[in-house]
């Protein structure tokens, strides 16, 4: 079959469809590793950042974003698997239960982030964490009712939790329904059958959209500014009551907030590098788990 | 029961249909060598006895022609039910007929030995009546098969017990008269012999009436009453 | 429709219908299956006779808007009765797919499935009754040294005798095959058949086939199934030599208008 002009035409523009996407993300690769390159250090690692913010390290930001990715993964995925579980395994096929958990899912998923910050705000802060104060300390300052780690912990989780469920729930349905047949047939309890068989074969797919949506939490701002994140705090949150400083909000205070811009930006662009380098690693080893249970299945 | 419906596959339809008009074809043949053979015997005409004859290489060469189209149905096309049933009755029913054609050759030599003689023996007198009567039954089994008609193969059963007993009758005649003329022994054999192939020949159309019930019903009626050793 | 009563049937089938929502996948059937023997169900597709094979191990309860009325009982006690669980039916009427399923996983723990899920732990039994079941399923030779390789490295005619001695694992009392050798060469088929063969010494089997052929091989009783009655049961070489509804000659005969 030879190749008519029309085929030409198309490698053509694909290819530079591919040229400039590669290309955007190197010049963005670029700005940033020779903006901040220079500044990763030991020290800048390791250290807390000085008043002004234009010396010292970011290691309160990289030790809070930490916390907070933990405390959301833990907090948000057994949740959402467990929903796309029962969404893909047990829910009735055509009840009206079905359709509103999928719809509220769905609309879950195109919320902006920025609502979810003051749901945040609202919801957890001021509502369930004002409740609990009022019955259990009664007026006065406020314990709970203040933004905190646990509160933006559950509000990011709350944000990944549409991604959870969609993802594994996706993972679930690529179990082909033979394998589920046979195990029912062989006498196995639909529990059994879940999570011996479609759980273990869906295992690559289900870790791959956690470690996506983990990724993408790491990097969410606009959930954890109202609810727990801070400019700068001369202390580590050891509490669940403590606020927090992050890379993503790092950034936005060294863009925004700092005294002396220009003297602020290589920490501005070395915050940036490492919360890049945080992001892109949590991507490869999704790339890795997803291809090595790939692997698994085809053997 | 009658199946409705043609098969699906038109060949196969085709072949089946085949099969059967070579074996009415065949039959039709043997019908008319009988009646020829007892005419050959009673006119004392030696040219109808060689048609008779020739016709017999004729049926010789049918029974070739349809076993080997029956093979060739049962390897290629695995028949089962009716069809399966129809093939095996044409696989028994042509070897029925390619006897019948034997005997009525059996028939036509004595006619031509007999042809010799200035006159024929007494009890030959019979033979039209046997003749006419084995023709009938073969006739009706035939017709059975034409028509699958289980009801009319068990009138053949009826009619062959008549040519059973006219066998009785010209036998004994035959014997008497061998008693009263010695010398005319041989040709009172002969005549006897006659008789005999005429009333093979009904039992052979009767062995066609039987296969026709098997291929209606499914039932094998074949040797009732003579299954078992010793009385039944 | 006209059936041949079995002396001491392994299942019986009363007046069971099955219906998807409101439409109706098979009306009344009645059946008897008998225990050491083959019993095929033969008919066009769509005829209902894989849905009436999944209503013997209440497969069709995994499907929520399947019914299942009428009585089917396994050694004379009901299976849809109260309280009796599926799972329990499950375990003692086996089943074997169309297509070959074996888990992604070794052939030792494809076999010893079953087995762990009823609660078996002890390597030992489990090894034995491994090794039982791949006999059983005259695959033993051909995977012996290759019990932790993946299952889906076999050929597909071992990967289907593996989910027969899957199947064989959790003792069974009857086994229901839905076409198992359809996706099959000729030689595969044969020695699957061969199987059945020396299978059917131990247990009851029901087999699904759309080939007229196998049922002939391989069946000791046939019923045939179309638009989803059962239009007659008898012993296979009487539904194949004379069978004594129109319908059934039609089918078997090849005259399908």
């Amino acid at each position: 079959m030879k190749n008519t002009p029309k085929d030409y035409v198309l490698a053509g523009a694909t290819g530079l469809a591919v040229l400039l996407i590669v290309g955007l993300l190197g010049v963005l690769l670029w700005e940033i590793v020779a903006g901040g390159a220079g500044v990763i250090s030991g020290t800048f690692l390791t250290q807390s950042p000085s008043a002004d913010m234009t010396s010292g390290g970011i290691f309160p930001a990289i030790y809070g974003t930490v916390v907070v990715t933990m405390l959301m993964t833990i907090a948000g995925v057994p949740v959402g698997i467990a929903t796309a579980i029962w969404l893909s395994e047990y829910a009735p096929r055509h009840s009206r239960l079905t359709t509103i958990v999928r719809i509220a899912v769905n609309n879950l998923a195109g919320v902006p982030s920025i609502v979810f910050g003051l749901f945040g705000l609202g919801f957890f802060v001021l509502f369930v964490g004002g409740s609990i104060d009022d019955v259990v300390y009664g007026p006065g300052t406020p314990v709970w009712g203040k933004p905190s780690v646990l509160w933006a912990s559950l509000t990011l989780a709350v944000l990944t939790l549409p991604v959870v469920i969609v993802t594994t729930e996706e993972a679930l349905r690529t179990v082909p329904q033979d394998l589920r047949d046979a195990s029912l047939a062989l006498g196995a309890t639909r529990f059994q059958t879940v999570f011996k068989v479609v759980v273990p074969n869906a295992l690559g797919g289900i870790l791959t959209g956690v470690i996506l949506a983990v990724s993408r939490g790491a990097g969410e701002v606009a959930p954890i500014l109202f609810c727990g994140a801070a400019n700068f705090l001369p202390y580590l949150p050891t509490d669940l009551r403590d606020m927090f400083m992050h890379l993503g909000y790092h950034i936005f205070a060294l863009a925004t907030q700092s005294p002396n811009v220009d003297a602020a930006r290589p920490m501005l662009f070395g915050t940036v590098l490492v919360l890049l380098v945080l992001t892109f690693s949590l991507n490869l080893v999704a790339v890795v788990v997803r291809s090595r249970a790939r692997a698994r299945l085809r053997a | 029961m009658t199946p409705m419906l043609a098969h699906t596959s038109q060949e196969f339809e085709a072949e089946l249909r085949q099969l059967k008009e070579q074996l009415l074809a065949m039959g039709g043949r043997c019908e008319r060598m009988v009646h020829m053979a007892a005419r050959a015997v009673l006119e004392q005409n030696t040219e109808l006895a060689e048609e008779v004859i020739n016709l017999d290489r004729r049926t010789n060469a049918d029974e070739l022609s349809i076993d080997d189209m029956a093979v060739r149905i049962l390897a290629l096309r695995q028949p089962v039910g009716r069809d399966l049933r129809f093939t095996i009755t044409a696989v028994k029913v042509v070897t029925d007929l390619e006897r019948i054609g034997d005997e009525a050759v059996n028939v036509a030599e004595r006619g031509q030995e007999l042809a010799e003689l200035a006159e024929l023996p007494a009890p030959a007198q019979h033979l039209p009546q046997m003749a006419k009567l084995a023709g009938a039954v073969l006739h009706a089994a035939l017709d059975a098969f034409v028509h699958e008609d289980a009801k009319a193969a068990e009138e053949v059963f009826r009619m062959d017990d008549g040519v059973d007993a006219l066998y009785g009758e010209v036998l004994m005649e035959s014997l008497a008269f061998m008693q009263a003329n010695s010398e005319r022994v041989s040709a009172g054999m002969r005549v006897a012999s006659c008789a005999k192939y005429l009333e093979r020949i009904a039992d052979h159309a009767t062995n066609i009436a039987e296969m026709v019930v098997f291929l209606v019903r499914g039932d094998d009626v074949r040797h009732v009453g003579k299954l078992r050793v010793g009385r039944s | 429709m006209t059936s041949v009563a079995i002396p001491e049937p392994k299942m019986q089938t009363e007046n069971v219908s099955v219906f998807y929502g409101d439409k109706i996948a098979i009306g009344k059937v009645t059946l008897d299956i008998a225990d050491r023997a083959v019993t095929a169900l033969i008919g066009p597709s769509g005829c209902g006779k894989s849905t009436y094979l999944r209503s013997l191990n209440r497969m069709n309860d995994t499907i929520d808007i399947a019914r299942v009325q009428g009585k089917i009982t396994l050694d004379g006690q009901d299976i849809y009765g109260k309280g009796v669980d599926a799972v329990e039916v499950r375990r003692r009427v086996g089943m074997v797919f169309q297509k070959s399923n074996p888990f992604p996983k070794s052939v030792f723990e494809n076999v010893a499935f079953g087995l762990r899920i009823a609660g078996e732990k002890k390597p030992a039994i489990l090894a034995r009754r491994v090794e039982e079941s791949l006999s059983g399923a005259g695959l033993w030779d051909e995977v012996k040294d290759r019990l932790d390789e993946s299952a889906l490295g076999l050929s597909g005619g071992q990967q289907q005798r593996l989910c027969i001695a899957r199947c064989l694992a959790v003792r069974p009392e009857v086994i229901l095959m839905d076409e198992p050798t359809s996706a099959l060469d000729p030689i595969a088929t044969a020695r699957a058949e061969e199987l059945i063969r020396e299978l059917k010494e131990n247990y009851a089997i029901v087999i699904v086939t759309h080939s007229m052929q196998q049922a002939a091989r391989i069946s000791d009783y046939t019923a045939f199934f179309y638009m989803g009655e059962l239009v007659e049961s008898g012993e296979t070489d009487q539904i194949f030599t004379r069978p004594r509804e129109s319908r059934t000659e039609e089918y078997i005969t090849g005259r399908f208008g």
